[in-house]
């Protein structure tokens, strides 16, 4: 197997500007996984695993992932929260590999809010 | 937690809270002196003498949200656990260095686990964020520094799935060849 190297970075980029020059650029949904102790603990990290899997196999570059600290709902861990652009963000509670595709594939993607593993509609002030 | 490498994400957790910019993160495993020594450096805000003392106390938390902060007490007590040795160093303004260093083959040392999926997890979720990673294991050393893949990407974001798939890749490669691929 041959090593990577810088220049495989390079074609990488120069794909990606290629792709994006086509795109108007705006961001479809941000998703934050909740990585408190808690929630590393009770398995967020598998949870972001699943995710950014499905991303990767939906080739969909729009859907922004990123991290975020303990809210205060230890015990509802692990915590997702979705966000579609110009709506209202919904958090879901109790997640795990399986309910995270299945929100990816129905909420972020198609729109459908997945109403069974909801805790709560709008955003806290984290960190 | 469940392996070392959750305790790892955790802790780097807290450093991107505390504001950081750059996180070097460096394993080093010594099948001769039976040693595994994990240690984070960050250049977050720091903490003060008094909380660099109580933070080892389960029921002592920065946050408003919660009245327990587990994540370091968990730390020092799986490295006492193998009979290992916990540090904390901290300067307010500067940053923090947690050193742990655990007895390789002590029977209730949890396992490495999947750093190369934490590494992953904390690039995506942190796009401003710099991670230098090193992995030194008898000798041989496995480094990845985002600042090099950021140059070379230019405007790229580094989160993107392909440079993520890309940077995965790199580590699965990297750590197979030093013989730490768990």
């Amino acid at each position: 197997m041959t090593k990577l190297t810088i220049a495989d970075l390079k074609k990488i980029k120069e794909k990606v500007q290629a792709e994006t020059a086509l795109r108007d650029g705006a961001r479809r949904a941000k998703v934050t996984v909740h990585m408190g102790t808690c929630g590393i603990a009770s398995g967020a990290r598998d949870v972001m695993d699943a995710l950014m899997r499905e991303i990767e196999e939906a080739g969909v570059t729009d859907v922004m992932v990123t991290t975020s600290g303990c809210m205060g709902l230890c015990s509802r861990e692990p915590l997702v929260t979705v966000e579609i652009l110009g709506q209202e963000p919904i958090k879901y509670e109790y997640m795990n590999a399986n309910k995270m595709r299945q929100v990816f594939k129905r909420h972020v993607l198609q729109g459908e809010i997945q109403i069974p593993f909801v805790l709560a509609r709008g955003s806290e002030i984290l960190k | 937690m469940l392996d070392l490498s959750l305790h790892i994400l955790d802790i780097a957790e807290n450093s991107t809270r505390a504001g950081a910019k750059t996180i070097f993160i460096t394993i080093t495993e010594d099948a001769t002196a039976d040693r595994l020594a994990i240690e984070i450096i960050d250049d977050g805000a720091g903490m003060s003498e008094a909380a660099r003392l109580r933070s080892l106390d389960p029921f002592y938390t920065t946050k408003k949200v919660r009245r327990v902060g587990l994540g370091l007490p968990m730390l020092a007590q799986a490295v006492e656990r193998t009979g290992g040795c916990f540090s904390l160093a901290s300067e307010e303004g500067r940053g923090t260095r947690v050193a742990v260093e655990f007895v390789r083959s002590h029977i209730d040392r949890q396992p490495l686990g999947d750093v190369a999926g934490v590494l992953i997890i904390l690039i995506a979720g942190n796009d401003g964020m710099d991670f230098v990673y090193s992995h030194l294991r008898d000798g041989q050393l496995f480094t990845l520094d985002t600042r090099n893949i950021r140059s070379a990407i230019e405007d790229v974001p580094i989160s993107h799935p392909d440079v993520l798939q890309f940077i995965r890749k790199h580590l699965k490669e990297g750590l197979n060849e030093i013989g730490a691929g768990y």
